[in-house]
């Protein structure tokens, strides 16, 4: 069943109709988490009894930061789907997520260093939270380098894929860092199952955001999976027929 | 006219706060307008090629 999916979606013109149909339902849900998550995160929360106002920085700093290892996550798998069964979507998906992978890590570092200048009192460390958080940038980067050096795309993709899945030895060192070593990075507030540390007016909003993020990425990569798709197939049947499909349209209208 | 002051000026911690969000605005609207322009130059460019290949 599962596999019967995959395949079907390894097929370029069905990923097409399908993400055609997707992207509405993402930019609503995008725009509707968004609108809520930044009131309830903004307005509706309370100052934090410690950081006062500055805490709201919360709001994008962690959303940022979650898909900052989310993305990388999907690049790695994608990766291994292309070395394994050649699959040109899972190509495709991986060299996509780069981009925005590499946006989402450089906004966490950023509002990281903006939120730790009021309360540190300093606007980097070299600790290993942060220094693992900048190892995930230059991976970015480097897939994104990579995959432009290689001429052919097929094998550029592998090489990259090579890389994405090496680097995954940094997720789970970013994600523990700040219980390993000693930090003035503080440590879980929301994966603590047992009793989150933290009002729930203020954790709402940040679910709320979490998803809208999520969201966020499903429409840029879908968005630029299409158009590398598009390009890739452009001597294909389908895609000359989904042209001559637009004409007609177009000439009705 | 004081809340909407208020809430500009995030108990003293506004430059923090608005540069954070203002960054993040700035990356998202060009990450989906880069792929959006993008996808007009190539449906121009396909059409070439399709064209083309007609011949």
């Amino acid at each position: 069943m599962i596999m019967k999916f995959i395949y079907k979606l390894g097929s370029p013109p069905y990923f097409y109709n399908l993400s055609s149909k997707l992207l509405p339902w993402f930019s609503w849900a995008c725009i509707i988490l968004f609108a809520t998550g930044l009131y309830g995160g903004l307005v509706l929360a309370p100052a934090d009894y410690q950081q006062g106002d500055s805490f709201r920085i919360i709001y994008i700093h962690v959303p940022a930061a979650w898909m900052s290892m989310f993305v990388y996550m999907v690049m790695a798998f994608s990766g291994a789907m292309a070395l394994i069964w050649r699959i040109k979507i899972a190509e495709i998906m991986l060299i996509n997520s780069a981009h925005i992978g590499a946006v989402f890590t450089f906004l966490a570092l950023v509002t990281g260093s903006i939120w730790g200048k009021p309360m540190w009192g300093t606007w980097w460390v070299w600790d290993a939270r942060l220094t693992s958080e900048l190892l995930l940038l230059f991976l970015y980067l480097g897939v994104i380098a990579l995959y432009g050096a290689i001429e052919d795309q097929r094998k550029a993709a592998r090489a990259v894929a090579i890389l994405a899945l090496v680097g995954v030895v940094n997720i789970p060192i970013i994600h523990y860092s700040v219980e390993w070593w000693s930090t003035l990075h503080q440590g879980p507030t929301v994966t603590k199952f047992d009793k989150p540390s933290i009002d729930i007016r203020m954790f709402v909003p940040l679910i709320l955001m979490a998803f809208a993020f999520k969201f966020f990425y499903g429409i840029v990569v879908l968005l630029r999976a299409r158009n590398d798709l598009l390009w890739r197939e452009r001597r294909s049947q389908w895609v000359a027929n989904l042209f001559a499909e637009k004409d007609v349209t177009e000439d009705a209208k | 006219m004081d809340a909407i002051t208020n809430f500009l000026h995030m108990g003293g911690y506004a430059p923090y706060v608005w540069s954070s969000y203002g960054i993040t605005l700035v990356f998202f609207i060009w990450s989906i307008m880069s792929p959006l322009r993008e996808k007009r130059q190539l449906e121009k460019r396909i059409r070439r090629v399709i064209e083309n290949e007609k011949k």
